[in-house]
């Protein structure tokens, strides 16, 4: 499903991602891990085309991302929900509207919008915090927002860039459980994560990263540094 | 299920609605930022319009006296009246008899009894009547005076008019060939050039000064939201949807500024109108802004709108790369 083929990536001289290979399979839960600097948010920001390689591809399905269109990109992207560290929402928006934004991106009908957006916010137990900017609320409620804005589209990928960084360990918790089911509904997930307590009790797939490098990739791996 | 055009307009206009309204500092700032270069600019209209009346009031004020003598039979006078009045370069040609050249004299020395009463002793009317021309351009008085001294030296006026011809010159005197007379209108011509030209140089500096100062206030506006608009392109937004909105709040921030700057112009004007009428060569301005306010209105307000799309247009440009 989605496939890096030799990727480099040179900020100057320095390399923040050297020759990385490997595919990752419909529904699959794999985690990331290595040192702050290991790579791994390049890597994330490589699959969403944030960043280009400077050598290497990166394929989404059958469609290498650095070189397709802009509306085929954006295509491409509202397939991929995204949950970064500091959660991103828009702060002029309402937890409501953060979430109709990317309804509204991907081109869903005011009805959707309507039926879809409180039944994503309850099943992320902000029901009653629909109109609630995001400075009104806890960092663990709006990394709950941001997840909600991620999967209102249901897309085949959820991109999680270090979710549980800012949050304390009821709430990373959490965000783990909501990942896991979302997994279990067939949606692929990639975590990255310096928590160590949670790529144990996963017992997934384990990519290690170290200075822009792949150096384990375990089938049920473990937090291995 | 499809999302049809007129959805997306209503959402594009309700984002830009409501981002101008909770962005409330922002919005505040830019809007005042936009009224000192929308202000700017009524000021260049305003001086553009200042001067042109300054210097044309001032260019109205050169002319040619031709004197004629005291025996000079009206009906060549007013041949060379015609005569002048044909030509292309001239505007206007004012005759004035010899009898109300006499009242005038009478009038302006009213309080001088010594004159009055030697112009008495002189009995008859000592003054000749008088051709005051005024020339469409200041340059054409040269030509003008060129063809009056042919006449002068031909010997007589009124050419092209059979009658009388004249054994004796008519024209006593053309005040263009007094040096002092020359030199003034050739002075007042360089002083008006000059000043057209500078004021034209002020007017191009201060437009560019308003278009940078809107451009940089729009630019800043949308430089708070930079990471917004890259969240939004992660989620997968359209560009086009992520740009029309921000246009729609620049383009609210150039209409209110322009709406703003015209109500200022009110108290200023009316009260600039009183105190300056008479500097400015009879302009009244505030009969001016309200004389004009239909043209005002679409330059001030018109260009607020525009800089405001386009501004905003170039600055979500610059963070739509991701």
């Amino acid at each position: 499903m989605i496939y890096f083929d030799k990727v480099t990536k040179l900020y100057g001289n320095s390399a923040a991602l050297e020759d990385i290979n490997f595919s990752i399979e419909p529904g699959e839960f794999i985690s990331i891990v290595g040192h702050s600097g290991a790579g791994k948010t390049t890597l994330m920001k490589m699959l969403l085309a944030e960043e280009r390689p400077t050598s290497g591809d990166v394929y989404f399905q059958s469609a290498n991302i650095h070189d397709v269109s802009r509306a085929t990109l954006n295509q491409i992207r509202r397939r991929i929900g995204t949950i970064f560290q500091d959660f991103r929402l828009l702060p002029y928006k309402t937890a409501y509207e953060n979430i109709a934004f990317a309804m509204e991106a991907a081109g869903r009908t005011d009805e959707e919008i309507y039926s879809d957006v409180p039944h994503v916010l309850e099943l992320v137990d902000l029901g009653d915090k629909l109109n609630h900017f995001p400075h009104q609320l806890s960092g663990g409620e709006q990394q709950r927002v941001a997840i909600a804005r991620a999967i209102v589209n249901q897309p085949d990928v959820i991109m999680a860039d270090e979710p549980t960084g800012n949050l304390d360990p009821v709430n990373t918790f959490e965000v783990i459980q909501i990942l896991k089911k979302v997994n279990d509904l067939g949606t692929t997930v990639i975590l990255t994560t310096h928590n160590k307590g949670v790529i144990d009790s996963l017992k997934k797939r384990v990519i290690t990263m170290d200075r822009g490098r792949i150096i384990r990739d375990d089938k049920e791996g473990m937090y291995v540094l | 299920m499809h999302v049809t055009p007129w959805t997306t307009i209503k959402r594009i206009f309700r984002t830009g609605f409501l981002n101008f309204w909770r962005n409330g500092f922002v919005t505040l700032s830019s809007i005042l930022m936009m009224t000192i270069t929308l202000f700017t600019l009524g000021l260049v209209v305003f001086s553009g319009v200042v001067l042109n009346t300054t210097l044309q009031s001032l260019r109205d004020k050169a002319d040619i006296n031709i004197y004629f003598t005291t025996s000079a039979p009206e009906d060549q006078i007013l041949a060379l009246q015609n005569t002048l009045q044909a030509r292309p370069d001239v505007a206007q040609v004012v005759y004035t008899s010899s009898d109300a050249e006499l009242a005038a004299f009478r009038d302006r020395h009213q309080n001088d009894q010594l004159t009055l009463q030697a112009l008495d002793e002189l009995g008859g009317n000592p003054l000749g009547a008088v051709l005051t021309v005024k020339a469409k351009d200041l340059t054409q008085y040269d030509a003008i005076a060129q063809f009056l001294e042919q006449q002068q030296s031909v010997g007589g006026g009124g050419s092209g008019s059979g009658s009388g011809s004249a054994s004796s010159p008519i024209i006593d005197k053309v005040n263009y060939f007094d040096a002092a007379h020359r030199a003034a209108i050739d002075k007042l011509q360089s002083i008006t050039d000059s000043a057209e030209r500078i004021g034209l140089v002020i007017i191009i500096i201060l437009s560019l000064v308003t278009v940078a100062i809107s451009f940089n206030t729009v630019r800043l506006a949308i430089y708070t939201s930079r990471d917004e608009i890259a969240v939004m392109q992660l989620v997968g937004a359209g560009r086009n949807y992520i740009r029309a909105p921000f246009m729609v709040e620049a383009i609210m921030y150039g209409l209110f500024a322009g709406l703003f700057t015209l109500v200022l112009y009110y108290p200023i004007t009316y009260w600039l109108g009183q105190q300056t009428a008479s500097f400015f060569g009879d302009l009244n301005v505030f009969a001016y802004y309200m004389g004009h306010f239909f043209f005002f209105f679409v330059v001030i307000v018109g260009t607020g709108v525009v800089l405001g799309a386009i501004a905003s247009f170039l600055a979500v440009r610059r963070y739509l790369k991701i």
